[in-house]
């Protein structure tokens, strides 16, 4: 049975485009404003929604995210919240929705709890950023046996058996950190990138989505160009921050699918 | 027979191991490797042993504190201290160890986090002694408490960036030293200062805080002709705990005692209880046992001991506590205070708070255990404190 993540990549390279990667902080401003911001990217053209799972420690994170993260926490954004979130979504849409967030609250909620109500509440796979292969046997057992996909990161640094562990534990597919570094825009790509690209693609049939420091439409152009997907994320969460609200996204999301498809 | 050794992913039990964006894995392999090779060179422990003796001034005196002992009538005590070492705690025992480290793999930019400055004076004072660059994360809230350590650390030529998010503590600190080593991290050496965070920190950790242990046993039996009754040590992080607590693991009649923040009240928030308030979870790297909420948020902390204001727990010693190798209790930021002032005054050694924690737990316990032998590791002194006792003893502050 393939999943919505791994349909949302077949259908795109089928068309011989990328799948854009839209990550925004559920709760963030508050719950209430998720579907409706999530339905609007998902006009201006995003083909799957990171639905981040706000931590009060995300030492992944840069500024902005840390900030969207500190403004769904105060209004009362909990893991239980977030599956309320993806439910409502998903009675208007079958995008396929990721969780990413850290391990303590999926630990906290409970493992098999989790990868039960999220099952149940539409979502479609998971990622622990600060989850490493070695520490993820148990994790991957729990998602896998409810139906979930489970994305890894692969970074820079990753030597060449790492990344086959990265392969073997990730479905739906690998999430490419570009940079070493934290979230959060850049002016300049990595030179990173295609030598990640390059060596995970040796050893992974799996399709390969790039992520950190990818802001722009023409950011967003240029790693179409070389990854299956690419994923944006801070400069979401700024809009948001800065009340662009639904017609700013769908704006926003346009002009990088318009980037990525030129 | 309790052995206490990480099994080979860095693991007490369920403990530790490496909570950690991929990012850093490599280049924590690379420092576990450099790490284990230095641990077997004799030529880098030959170097770290000199500078231990003639830099620091180790060995530390094992002060028999008889005015105290005869006041309390019970148990006789004996205090290591650890606080005569430079820079003025046991901090810097580690911070050698890791600069050495740093020098053998060839970083010259280093980054440390601190609470309550001690950390960062010492990281700083190693950076000078070896001419690297040196970046000190502290928590806004921390720098005004420990104003005085942050002018030292910028006195050794070190700069200390203020961690303005969350608690503005150590906790907050942590995370952005982690940010900064997960965006330099071919250039940086994280000179993490406690036994937490990701493998192999908190044994490599231990392992530079196990002089203390050591020495102790050594002069102890020397003069006692027999092991101590109970050990007190105060648990931040905890690594002057369990750089103490290691020479005694396998002597089974020997207590160790960690003594934790126990605040201004009971209650989530107002202390840094990890065992008793807190529960298992991730936070900065490693599984231990941490403060959080309901839904797995890491809760604030509050003692007035900004060494010991952190959420977390070393995961060693959440394994020592879940086999009742070692006890934990947590002691009021009053009954700190108190025992401070009181260890002044009879045997004219000001602790710093965070040790005066263990001081309490001993003096509490010492009256109804005549004929025991107690040692309290007096992990560093008080002078950093100085505002802080002037605060809460405003009766001692007239100038005139």
């Amino acid at each position: 049975m393939t999943t919505r993540i791994q349909q949302a990549f077949d259908r795109r390279k089928s068309e011989g485009k990328a799948v854009l990667v839209a990550y925004l902080t559920a709760g963030d401003p508050t719950p209430e404003h998720t579907p409706s911001l999530v339905a609007a990217l998902e006009r201006g053209g995003a083909d799957l929604i990171e639905l981040g799972v706000p931590f009060s420690d995300p030492i992944a994170d840069g500024p902005v995210i840390q900030q969207g993260s500190e403004r769904a926490l105060k209004a009362g954004t909990t893991v239980a919240k977030v599956l309320a979130i993806a439910q409502k979504i998903r009675e208007a849409s079958q995008i396929p929705l990721l969780l990413f967030t850290y391990v303590n609250p999926v630990l906290r909620y409970g493992l098999e709890n989790l990868a039960r109500d999220a099952k149940a509440a539409g979502i479609d796979g998971c990622l622990l950023t600060d989850v490493s292969v070695e520490e993820a046997a148990v994790y991957v057992n729990a998602m896998r046996a409810a139906g979930l996909d489970t994305v890894f990161l692969a970074a820079p640094t990753s030597t060449p058996g790492r990344l086959k562990l990265v392969a073997k534990y990730s479905s739906g597919f690998i999430y490419l950190v570009s940079r070493t570094g934290v979230t959060g825009e850049r002016a300049e790509l990595s030179d990173s990138l295609q030598p990640l690209i390059d060596s995970t693609r040796a050893i992974s049939k799996l399709p390969l989505a790039a992520g950190f420091g990818i802001s722009t439409p023409a950011q967003a152009g240029a790693v179409a160009k070389i990854a299956d997907g690419v994923v944006v994320g801070s400069a979401i969460v700024r809009l948001i921050g800065e009340n662009a609200g639904e017609a700013g996204l769908e704006k926003f999301a346009r002009s990088l699918r318009t980037g990525m498809d030129a | 027979m309790i052995t206490s050794q990480p099994d080979a992913t860095g693991h007490f039990g369920p403990y530790g191991g490496r909570f950690v964006p991929e990012v850093l894995m490599t280049p924590l392999d690379e420092l576990e490797r450099a790490y284990l090779e230095a641990r077997r060179d004799p030529a880098f422990q030959a170097e770290l042993a000199d500078l231990l003796k003639n830099f620091a001034g180790r060995p530390t005196p094992l002060y028999y504190a008889k005015r105290l002992t005869e006041q309390l009538g019970g148990a006789k005590i004996y205090i290591k201290r650890e606080d005569l070492l430079h820079t003025g705690a046991h901090k810097i025992n580690n911070c050698l160890g890791q600069a050495l480290l740093s020098r053998k793999m060839g970083k010259k930019r280093i980054i440390a986090e601190t609470g309550a400055g001690q950390h960062g004076v010492a990281s700083a004072t190693v950076c000078a002694l070896f001419g690297l660059e040196c970046i000190v994360y502290m928590g806004e809230e921390d720098m005004r408490r420990q104003r005085l350590n942050v002018f030292r650390m910028r006195l050794l030529g070190a700069k200390v960036v203020a961690v303005t998010n969350g608690s503005r503590t150590l906790k907050d600190a942590v995370s952005e030293a982690l940010r900064d080593w997960v965006t330099n991290v071919h250039s940086t050496y994280y000179l993490l200062g406690s036994a937490l965070g990701p493998h192999p920190y908190p044994v490599m950790v231990r392992d530079f805080h196990r002089v203390i242990g050591e020495e102790t046993r050594a002069e102890f039996l020397k003069r006692e002709g027999r092991l101590p009754d109970s050990i007190f040590c105060c648990v931040g992080g905890g690594s002057n705990a369990i750089g103490m607590f290691h020479s005694f693991i396998g002597d089974e009649n020997v207590k160790l005692i960690g003594v934790e923040a126990g605040g201004r009240s009971e209650k989530l928030g107002d202390h840094a209880a990890r065992f008793s308030g807190g529960s298992p979870g991730a936070l900065q790297g490693a599984y231990s046992y941490v403060l959080q909420d309901s839904d797995g948020q890491i809760s604030l902390t509050h003692s007035i001991s900004a060494g010991l204001d952190y959420a977390l727990v070393g995961p060693e010693h959440a394994w020592l506590h879940d086999r009742h190798r070692a006890e934990y209790v947590a002691c009021s930021d009053m009954k700190a205070l108190a025992a401070a002032q009181r260890l002044a005054r009879t045997e004219g050694i000001i602790p710093a708070l965070e040790s005066a924690h263990a001081v309490a737990e001993a003096i509490e316990r010492a009256p109804e255990e005549p004929g025991k032998l107690f040692i309290v590791n007096l992990s560093g002194r008080g002078d950093k404190d100085t505002d802080i006792y002037r605060e809460n003893l405003p009766e001692l502050d007239d100038p005139i």
